[in-house]
């Protein structure tokens, strides 16, 4: 950036709260005075409109922009407004201190990176002092300094400017908050803003301004674990970008991404920006476009984090909570949970603690109603619908805090409190673990009680030729005539629909299996006998179905007739093609057929007739359903 | 990471948030250098795309060569443009200076009833315009997504609370949003932005051989130049850096009354 040398590179954005008619509008009029930023002709032209209205000039009013605002001397939204010292660019957001308007107040801290709180040095300590001290706290802000204002009503006092910050930094110090400084000052004459007063000999400084150029500007947290929400997936061209804004960390092209929560995953094959220079890399801040490798299916809501380092992904986590709705947060009712781009359906699961925050106080409540009232702050438990990926807010701040919306309406806020969550493992092979399966209300048993059977999966598997197609229609017409709720799941129904995007590559061949197997299981839980007739050649694939059905319910049946038998019955002329070449990869030709090592059935088909297979498969169910008290 | 690539990353943020919560999303443009910069953002975060008509609501006053320089960019970048107009009201001739209307009241038809005729017509639920909080002190109390009731007015009283980038996007039916991506861009931040991304802006704000330029540009009757030598991007910069002289110096239309422009933008004015 071609800036002049004079012009300052940094910009630091900080708020000013306090107790109503504590003097916070006055010091920013009189802090813009005093540094030269006030435009020409405004300070004039304020003085000229008090004249007329026949009411003191305030200096409040130079922030106070609403008219409402200038006729009743207080502050009801929040504003922000410019100015420079040589070090750098400021942004002052004046927030209210009418308790009214705390939503205003918290929408002007929440933006901040450092904050001034006044206190008036004639009031003291009031209700507002201490809320704000709670709630900056809570939102983050870290570096605070307090003004102690109107010293000259206070006769410019040095004891009682320290009874005031020995009383109040007791109370921020059992918040766990360290302010910067404390300083004297007399906002409407200007004393110690920005430059050191004659009135207060005993103040050596500094000043506020010299203690606002010591404040930091907040780091983006680059050297965090990646997490890269995924805001929207755009196909404006051939291209499928994926957009959103690191919130922290890195990424670069080349990187294995696990999107959170579903767990897919895949390498990143570029990063997209427009009119700017081409780079492979980029980190937190930075609002990028990502395309893959492999196009699995994101959405907005999914976040994008390193397979070693991954977010939590729960359906409940505790949080400290403030709420600003003017209807109370209840238990029992569901509210959208937004956090970083997801939303979900949460509800109360559990109340520890309702804290009155300018007291510090616990708040009892009379009743069994579980409720955060208006401007309360709670510690608590949450229960999403569907799992959510966060981070506690004290590791990863961006994906640690979140909102509550009631009806149309942003009711509250939280950051989600350390806790002894379990964390997914890297594995693969647990990916799953930390979804809850969610039952209903129906349980398995009782279905098996209605149906007279338990639901199972027949799987047949075995070389092509070797009778599974037949064995599986006459096992179903079989089944169904004894009163059975059974149904044969078929290879090629499965490619027409479910299956339609996969080819016959080994990958595409595994997650057909796995897909076949998910819906498998999925109607044996709903209380189906459900037969499937598929090659399924590797033990692996067969193996990863019978993890995800349920004990006792996977039946493995090795359909085994030797290769000379199949290739004798060639029904299909397959064969005669794979020898031909016509057939790449053919199982039992040119690609292995892994046989079961322990299956529950095996039926020799080169000496068993088809009823007698039929027989020996029910025969087992038989046995099994017994087993379970279930009669057959 | 520089202040101007902050203001920039929060802003592509903030429309992208647009662009996937509202269906019958339109931006404002202006023609002006914020709103052109606008329209350079929404590239940025659409990799080179508007993937949304802008709204341009014509009052008929603006100053000639502003129209000329906003249907060369709509050719230029292939832009969906739609055009909105108070016909009734010019029809009647009811406007500032040759009718029967005040500065204000002039406003008031054109552009802000102007604005509401267009939005009626299209069923936009999300508008992005392109205001600052550091034009105006009510403009200070906006919000980055700011609701507006049924009949466009703001309640500026009872705004939603906005934090960590959690923005109202749930609204009620007939209602719509205002959505302020330039919200904490000053308007030096903006020269700054354009000479990093030597962008084209109209030709009215650099200074002409009799020492004058727009600072802001409007309608004609009521927007005029402010004395400066600023032939340059850059001279420009120099230039902000240094004057006491407020933005919105050269638009009558403020100066009315104290809270004449308060009123306008309670009662919908961008």
């Amino acid at each position: 950036m071609n800036n002049g040398s004079s012009a300052p590179s940094e910009q630091l954005k900080i708020v000013i709260v306090g107790h109503v008619d504590h003097g916070k509008s006055t010091f920013v009029g009189r802090l813009f005075n005093d540094t030269g930023s006030l435009p020409e002709g405004k300070l004039e032209q304020l003085q000229k409109i008090a004249e007329r209205r026949g009411v003191p000039f305030e200096w409040a009013n130079l922030m106070d922009g609403l008219q409402a605002e200038r006729d009743q001397n207080i502050t009801i939204d929040t504003a922000q407004i410019w100015f420079q010292t040589p070090k750098r660019q400021y942004v002052i957001i004046d927030a209210p201190g009418h308790k009214e308007f705390l939503k205003n107040m918290i929408t002007g801290a929440a933006n901040a990176e450092a904050a001034l709180l006044l206190i008036d040095a004639s009031e003291g300590v009031q209700e507002q002092s201490r809320r704000h001290g709670y709630l900056l706290n809570l939102l983050g802000i870290r570096q605070i300094a307090v003004l102690v204002n109107k010293m000259d009503l206070a006769g410019y006092s040095q004891e009682r400017f320290d009874s005031i910050e020995k009383e109040y930094r007791a109370f921020l110090q059992s918040l766990g908050v360290t302010p910067k400084i404390f300083i004297p000052i007399a906002a409407k004459h200007g004393d110690n803003i920005a430059s050191l007063s004659n009135n207060m000999p005993w103040w050596n400084g500094p000043t506020v301004l010299a203690t606002l150029d010591q404040f930091n500007v907040t780091d983006l947290p680059l050297n965090q674990p990646l997490r890269f929400p995924i805001q929207d997936v755009y196909r404006f061209d051939e291209r499928r970008i994926l957009a959103g804004r690191i919130e922290s960390g890195s990424i670069k092209v080349g990187d294995k991404l696990i999107f959170a929560p579903t767990n897919k995953s895949s390498t990143v094959k570029s990063i997209e920006r427009w009119s700017a220079p081409k780079s492979d890399f980029a980190s937190a801040g930075e609002s990028i476009g990502v395309t893959l490798t492999e196009q699995i299916f994101v959405e907005r809501g999914a976040i994008a984090a390193l397979e070693a380092e991954p977010p939590y992904e729960l359906t409940r986590f505790k949080a400290r909570l403030f709420w600003l709705g003017r209807e109370p947060f209840r238990k029992g009712r569901s509210y959208k949970l937004k956090l970083a781009t997801q939303e979900v359906d949460c509800e109360i699961d559990d109340i520890q603690k309702i804290i009155d925050a300018s007291t510090l106080d616990t708040v009892q409540r009379e009743g069994k109603e579980l409720r955060v009232g208006r401007h309360e702050v709670a510690e608590l438990t949450l229960k999403t619908k569907r799992p959510v990926a966060f981070d506690a807010h004290s590791e990863i701040v961006a994906t640690g805090r979140f909102v509550i919306v009631d009806g149309f309406e942003v009711s509250g806020g939280g950051i989600i409190a350390a806790d002894n969550y379990p964390r997914r493992s890297s594995d693969s092979a647990h990916k799953s673990e930390n979804i809850y399966w969610s039952h209903g209300k129906v349980t398995s048993a009782q279905r098996a009680l209605r149906n007279g059977h338990s639901g199972c999966v027949i799987w047949l598997t075995g070389l092509s030729g070797s009778g599974k197609s037949t064995i599986s229609t006459e096992l179903e017409r079989e089944l169904f005539n004894l009163g059975k709720h059974v149904y044969v799941l078929d290879g090629d129904n499965m490619r027409h629909g479910l299956c339609s995007d996969l080819g016959f590559s080994p990958e595409d061949r595994k997650e057909n299996i796995r897909r076949v197997g998910e819906v498998a299981k999925l109607m044996a839980d709903a209380g189906n006998i459900v037969i499937t007739a598929f090659i399924s050649p590797y033990r692996s694939d067969r193996e990863l179905v019978r993890k995800i059905t349920p004990a006792g319910q996977f039946v493995e049946v090795f359909v085994n007739a030797p290769l000379e038998i199949c290739e004798q019955r060639d029904t299909k002329g397959l064969y005669a093609k794979a020898r031909a070449n016509q057939i790449k990869e053919f199982t039992g030709i040119s690609a292995p057929y892994e046989s079961p090592e322990n299956p529950e059935v095996e039926l020799r088909t080169d000496k068993m007739t088809v009823a007698e297979s039929v027989a020996r498969v029910i025969e087992f169910l038989d046995v099994r359903d017994s087993d379970s008290m279930i009669s057959i | 990471m520089d202040y101007l690539s902050k203001l920039e990353n929060q802003s592509i943020y903030i429309m992208r948030e647009a662009f996937t919560k509202f269906e019958n999303l339109a931006m404002l443009w202006s023609i002006g250098k914020d709103s052109t910069v606008l329209l350079w953002l929404a590239r940025k975060a659409f990799f080179g795309h508007v993937p949304f008509p802008l709204v341009h609501v014509d009052t008929t006053y603006k100053i000639p060569s502003m129209i000329e320089y906003r249907d060369k960019l709509v050719k230029e970048w292939n832009l969906e443009l739609v055009v909105g107009k108070n016909e009734a009201v010019l029809a009647e001739g009811r406007t500032f200076p040759n009718g029967k209307a005040t500065r204000v009241e002039c406003c008031g038809t054109l552009k802000k009833d102007g604005l509401k005729a267009v939005l009626d017509k299209h069923n936009y639920s999300g508008v992005i315009v392109g205001v600052r909080r550091d034009e105006d002190p009510t403009r200070a109390k906006e919000r980055y997504f700011s609701p507006r009731d049924k009949n466009m007015e703001w309640n500026v009283e009872d705004q939603p609370p906005e934090l960590w980038d959690q923005f109202k996007t749930d609204y009620d039916k007939g209602t719509h949003i205002r959505i302020h991506p330039l919200l904490h861009w000053t308007e030096l931040n903006i020269w700054e932005y354009i000479e990093r991304e030597n962008i084209t802006v109209s030709p009215l704000y650099y200074a002409n051989e009799k020492g004058e330029r727009y600072r802001s540009l409007g309608c004609y009757p009521c927007t005029f130049p402010v004395k400066s030598k600023a032939s340059t991007i850059r001279e420009i910069i120099e230039e902000l850096r240094t004057t006491k002289t407020s933005e919105r110096a050269g638009r009558a239309q403020d100066k009315e009354s104290e809270d004449a422009f308060e009123k306008l933008r309670r009662d919908g004015y961008m």
